[in-house]
């Protein structure tokens, strides 16, 4: 779990992000990042940060937030029957590894 | 055959005029000459292309066959296809193969019609200009040197450079009408939930809708009638009957009332564009419509909203690619969290990873309320805005872009100033509305479209409202010099 304030308390939208923010977030989305690409990032996150902040002259008191596109839907749910075959092998065709029908990453128990 | 219609094409091949495997043959042969300098298509299907073909041509001769059968099409490669790759533009899925067929595809294939291969387009739908494919950038049949437009610019360019006459391709911000305005073809994004987007791999889920990019608003009716309707695998779907588009095509427009969208015509918009948009206005006036001025003065956030909205669902739908069950993985990974780190890392171009941790920023813990929240109250706002105007009239118009084909790379460095290209095109989105873009005229040499808004499930009538202004005008017709 990430402990907050995440991010240094400080007004929003008029900031620039920091090296160690885009880190921050990189780190949330696993993305990783070569040194290099982080300053871009700092710069563009900002500044479309700062495009978002036009929000903020909306007067939004007591608007409901939209939920879904078409006015009066909801999405709707299907009974809860089983309605594939098992088919793992086609599926793990598109698998980087595979053994005895297991999908393979690195150790991640000692 | 290239300069035919969808139409034409369907009337030729039942007279046996050609075959479906010679028009193939002839389509495919075009593509390949065009792919250097265009690079509009991802994947080319010669062998399954001629294969479908030679089975229309049987259908044909025994009178079995579909309304769409024999006619070439492409896909746009967001689009999962059963046995060829769907890259999605990205590295990431360089050699996916979809286990399944989208929706979308399956019923273009029932209908008849030839897939010819999948198009190019931005890496996983999120740009405006086809620069931020893995596999290149599109260009632009009227000026090489020019973007197409994005992210259907593959689909665009093969619809305006004669490849094919009709193409597939999604809409989440502008991406079917602004390519469409960039590229002098026709596009329709229909309402939210009227094409199932089962099997069109995810950007922004309650924005995302799949439509039709073709040569005039009567082939993007005949692709959109198979294309349209319910869909038990897509819980978004909407269960409504689907009209017959074709029958109301050529309805008069006396009585139609055009709202003119006040804040499209703003300090933003090239005054060229302007005066052909005002050109066309006075055609459909003269057929009978009756114009007046709508304000939506919430419309100027779409940007913003667009920006909080599009982003935190991407972050979320794109969570998917780990790099273990399928997609692009990392050479010799440490540990698992490296090998998530760098695969995505090293799978996503920049673009992506842009988007990704913008949506991941708004969507932090404390920051939510702040951004998301408050970008669904604003879309909220749009959304209400456009239904007022829909109470006195039948549908908006105004401009597609603020500008015709830029060069390449003249935005790619920024990428708020590439954002606002779509500032015409987001609303309709927010609020799940079809739109519609048609050529409406040349600026020194360069397309300009003129874009048709209204109300959820109007398609039949956008459809109609863009035949009658073809009826009266040829832009639509026209052709890119090297590609007549």
């Amino acid at each position: 779990m990430i402990s907050r304030p995440f991010f240094r308390n400080r007004s929003l939208h008029t900031m620039s992000l920091s090296r160690r923010d885009i880190e921050n977030i990189a780190h949330l989305a696993r993305l990783g990042l070569s040194d290099a690409e982080i300053p871009v990032y700092a710069e563009s996150l900002s500044r479309i940060i700062g495009l978002v902040g036009e929000l903020d002259h909306a007067s939004t008191a007591g608007v409901t937030p939209m939920s879904h596109p078409l006015p009066g839907l909801t999405q709707r749910l299907r009974p809860d029957e089983v309605t594939e075959s098992d088919q793992h092998e086609l599926y793990q065709r598109n698998a980087a590894q595979v053994m005895a029908g297991l999908y393979l990453v690195p150790k991640v128990i000692e | 055959m290239h300069s035919e219609t969808v139409a034409q094409l369907q009337a030729g091949l039942r007279a046996r005029k050609y075959s479906a495997v010679e028009l193939t043959r002839s389509l495919l042969a075009r593509i390949e000459r065009a792919q250097p300098a265009l690079n509009a298509f991802i994947t080319i299907e010669a062998e399954v292309a001629l294969a479908a073909a030679a089975e229309a041509d049987r259908r044909l001769a025994v009178g079995e066959a579909p309304a769409l059968t024999g006619v070439p099409i492409a896909h746009k490669d967001i689009f999962c296809t059963a046995g060829t790759r769907t890259t999605c533009g990205s590295k990431m899925l360089a050699n996916f193969v979809s286990p399944y067929d989208a929706t979308v595809v399956a019923r273009l294939r029932a209908a008849g019609a030839v897939v010819l291969g999948k198009t190019n387009m931005d890496e996983f739908a999120m740009g405006s200009s086809n620069e931020t494919s893995h596999f290149g950038p599109v260009r632009n049949p009227w000026d090489a040197t020019r973007v197409p437009g994005g992210s259907s610019g593959g689909s665009a360019a093969a619809v305006a450079a004669r490849l094919v006459p009709a193409a597939t391709a999604t809409d989440t911000g502008g991406s079917i009408r602004q390519p469409a305005a960039l590229c002098g073809v026709t596009g329709i994004k229909p309402t939210y939930g009227r094409v199932s987007r089962y099997g069109m791999i995810a950007f922004a889920s309650s924005l995302d809708q799949a439509g039709v990019l073709a040569r005039s608003a009567e082939d993007a009716a005949l692709l959109l009638a198979p294309m349209a309707g319910y869909d038990p695998r897509d819980s978004t779907s909407v269960e409504r009957a689907v009209p017959d588009y074709l029958a109301t095509l050529d309805q008069p427009l006396k009585g139609l009332r055009i709202g003119l969208l006040k804040e499209f015509f703003d300090q933003g918009l090239d005054p060229k564009i302007e005066a052909l948009l005002r050109a066309a206005l006075e055609q459909l006036r003269l057929q009978g419509a009756s114009l007046q001025e709508v304000s939506l003065p919430n419309l100027p956030l779409s940007v913003p909203t667009y920006y909080v909205v599009a982003p935190a669902e991407c972050s979320s739908n794109l969570a998917r690619f780990d790099g273990v069950r399928f997609g692009f993985r990392c050479e010799n990974p440490r540990d698992l969290k490296d090998l998530y780190e760098r695969s995505r890392g090293e799978g996503f171009g920049a673009e992506v990873k842009r988007r990704i941790m913008t949506g991941t920023y708004v969507l932090s813990a404390g920051y939510y309320d702040a951004y998301y929240l408050k970008a669904q109250r604003v879309r909220a706002l749009i959304s209400a805005d456009f239904a007022r105007a829909f109470d006195s009239v039948d549908v908006l118009i105004g401009p597609t872009t603020p500008t015709t084909a830029f060069e390449l790379g003249a935005k790619s460095s920024d990428p708020v100033t590439m954002y606002l290209n779509d500032i015409y095109t987001i609303g309709a989105n927010l609020a799940g509305l079809p739109a519609v873009s048609v050529p409406c005229g040349f600026v020194d040499g360069l397309p300009a479209g003129l874009q048709i808004v209204g109300p959820h499930f109007s398609e039949a009538r956008l459809l109609n409202v863009a035949h009658r202004y073809q009826q009266d005008s040829d832009w639509h017709r026209r052709a890119p010099e090297a590609y007549r």
